[in-house]
């Protein structure tokens, strides 16, 4: 069977199950919409949760930024894991409490405020959208790369899928279908991860052969030892070594988690479970199913740097790379074993080219001092490995590693499930925002239920056509935009929830100033040097560490933007008068858990 | 409602203790292990690096988990001993 059946082999498998579970798992009420019933079981929350928060980023990208940066992006590891336990500690149980259907509810009620309400829905809104472009562009691109369609039509499909389960079933065909994703997402992350793991150091759990000995050569030297000297013998930094801002990195590592925390469609699916203290035990199966993979990806990243370094000087296997020839164009061409490598530079991820027609590759980090001297030396006139995307390195990791065909078709499914998983749940927390917290709450409160449920369906098809156009025409700016998503979320949702929650104090004139002032800070710091609106060239600063405030990176900055709706919040409300004695109430009884299973969504 | 008032603030009183100590070893072990005394831990070796780096892409992650479901057992302890769990 060739790889193009095996594919879609699988992969018309695992939408075949998703299809099947959206039949058996229809919403009937807009509990079952918005909130599956809240029946859902905590470790199968926990399962759903880390679904629809791993998204194409987390099993596409990932790997991939820490294989090329090392230890200085450790940050999205510690960052996207450590926002679970501001999530268990500060947020999940007290909402779920609370007992409604979306973050801006809650904001609404909390606060006592339209106002305060719809400034939630917006920023929701800006976050989950701009959030939803980047999964829809991934399930393009994983299409055309595994079933040999354009990448719209791969977009159309992932689509027509999405609406299939999204839209008739709501938040409980979500939930269940999220739960068979993961399963899907987490074997084919591991599976290579494991042959990998075998093959370069010997043992077979990653997370100990990351820190095990190189077998390849004999296997008496560790592995990162090994991996350190050969990117530093080709120039590239030192793949273990700290080696950008101290402060920048707290930061970005700060403003990951607490945008993590602050993500909404990460806390609804903590409304979905029967009890306060289900909430706390689910969000730790969801870091238990989060963790499966985020402990895997630092070995996925760095075996496979060392993998295709080696790919490229065969010599870096046994001794030093630079001692050897590099890889021939001819071999390239002919051994069977490499064809991947044309198989990518069609796809664009990928590109070589024999800058100094000595018919070899030489790959090399042209901008250091002390590899400029040895290419004069040996007729080198550049880096001949001219692209190398990030976003290929797990895809492709299989065929690098010579894995068996099933194992790359289970990717293919793995790298849809997780890119569709995360959409369903963004668009579920758009489309609920709209006919709950606008139609229901603003526009129309007395529409019955009836009304609101099939108003919610129209907002989800409405909401994914949005998101389709936008993945069709994406904005260009994709990686600025996640910047966007995750400051704001921390900015803006995450302070405001928390205040609501831990002080009775704050007041709705404190929440307005506070979420603005975070909206505000965080989005002009990023536009400033982004571009306005991400209009290309009109950003007012060029975005190089000089110009940044006191070297915080764009990305960065929700971490400074929290800090400044905090204290916006208090020291507006110490100037206004405390909130009406039923909303300190009110705060009181979420601090306790007794009691959530009477409340109710109306 | 009165003695059930004051019997609540002595449970969320428990309740933010134990926030605050997990905090502070949730900040320890990621911030602190992994990034700002990282060069502290480098003389400790661990499979061809040092400590610090250990907890930037394990360690950290593997605190986290035992924290949370340090909470949610404790927290359940908590519910039981003022008497307002579910």
């Amino acid at each position: 069977m060739d790889q193009y059946t095996l594919n879609l082999l699988v992969v018309g498998a695992s939408f075949a199950l998703y299809i099947g579970i959206a039949i058996w798992a229809r919403a009937g009420s807009t509990a079952e919409f918005y909130a599956a019933g809240q029946g859902v079981p905590p470790v199968m929350n926990g399962m759903a949760t880390a679904a629809d928060w791993m998204s194409a980023a987390s099993f596409i990208s990932m790997a991939g930024l820490i294989a090329f940066v090392g230890y200085d992006n450790s940050t999205f590891l510690m960052g996207w894991t450590g926002g679970y336990v501001l999530l268990a500690l500060l947020l999940a149980p007290y909402l779920r409490k609370f007992g409604k259907f979306t973050v801006p509810e809650f904001v609404g009620d909390r606060f006592y405020s339209q106002g305060a309400r719809l400034v939630a829905v917006i920023c929701l809104i800006v976050i989950s959208v701009t959030y939803v472009i980047g999964q829809m562009r991934g399930v393009g691109v994983t299409f055309a790369r595994f079933l040999e369609v354009s990448t719209d039509t791969g977009l159309y499909i992932g689509a027509a899928i999405v609406f299939a389960y999204a839209v008739f079933g709501g938040m409980k065909g979500i939930t269940y279908t999220q739960v068979a994703q993961y399963c899907v997402l987490i074997i084919a992350y591991t599976i290579p991860a494991i042959f990998i793991s075998l093959q370069v150091t010997g043992n077979f759990l990653p997370q100990l052969g990351l820190f095990g000995t190189y077998a390849p050569s004999g296997g008496d030297v560790a592995f990162l030892t090994k991996l350190d000297q050969v990117v530093m013998e080709l120039g590239f930094s030192q793949y273990t070594a700290h080696s950008t801002s101290t402060l920048n990195m707290v930061f970005f590592t700060m403003s990951l988690m607490i945008g993590t925390a602050g993500l909404p469609h990460v806390i609804i699916r903590f409304f979905t479970v029967p009890k306060v203290a289900d909430a706390r035990w689910s969000a730790g199966w969801a870091l238990v199913f989060i963790a499966l993979l985020y402990t895997v990806a630092p070995a996925v990243g760095s075996m496979a740097r060392l993998n295709i370094t080696s790919t490229f000087w065969p010599n870096a296997v046994a001794g030093n790379a630079l001692d050897g020839e590099a890889l021939s164009v001819e071999e390239i061409n002919t051994n069977p074993e490499l064809t991947w490598i044309n198989t990518w530079v069609n796809t664009g991820l990928l590109g070589f080219e024999d800058k100094n027609g000595d018919g070899r590759i030489q790959y090399y980090n042209d901008a250091s001092p002390a590899m400029q001297a040895i290419a004069t030396e040996r007729g080198w006139v550049g880096n001949e490995l001219t692209k190398f995307d990030r976003d290929m390195l797990v895809l492709a990791n299989p065929e690098i590693a010579k894995l068996p065909g099933w194992v790359i078709a289970l990717v293919a499914a793995g790298g849809l499930a997780a890119a569709l998983s995360t959409a369903a749940g963004l668009l579920l927390a758009i489309s609920s925002a709209v006919s709950h917290d606008l139609i229901k709450g603003a526009i129309n409160p007395n529409i019955t239920e009836k009304g609101e449920l099939l108003a919610a369906r129209v907002s989800m098809a409405f909401a994914i056509v949005v998101a389709t156009w936008l993945g069709l025409n994406p904005p260009g700016f994709a990686a600025q935009v996640v910047a966007l998503a995750f400051g704001l979320a921390a900015a803006t949702i995450f302070p405001v929830l928390m205040m609501g929650i831990f002080s009775k104090r704050i007041n709705k004139e404190g929440a307005i100033a506070g979420m603005l002032v975070g909206l505000f800070s965080t989005a002009i710091y990023i536009f400033l040097f982004l571009g306005w609106f991400f209009i290309p060239g009109t950003a007012t600063l060029e975005n190089v560490p000089a110009n940044w405030l006191f070297g915080i990176s764009p990305a960065s900055f929700g971490t400074v933007g929290a800090i400044l709706n905090f204290g916006a919040a208090y020291i507006v409300s110490g100037m206004t008068k405390e909130p009406p004695r039923e909303i300190q109430d009110l705060v009181e009884s979420i601090r306790v858990p007794k009691g959530a299973g009477a409340a109710t969504g109306h | 409602m009165a003695d059930n008032s004051k019997d609540n603030n002595a449970y969320w009183a428990a309740n933010k203790r134990i926030i605050g100590v997990s905090l502070v070893i949730w900040f320890l072990c990621s911030f602190g292990f992994g990034i700002l005394l990282r060069p502290m831990l480098s003389g400790i070796s661990v499979g061809g690096t040092d400590l610090g780096f250990w907890f930037a892409q394990q360690g950290s992650i593997l605190v986290f988990l035992v924290l949370i479901f340090f909470y949610a057992w404790r927290m359940n302890k908590v519910d039981a001993e003022h008497g307002v769990e579910e």
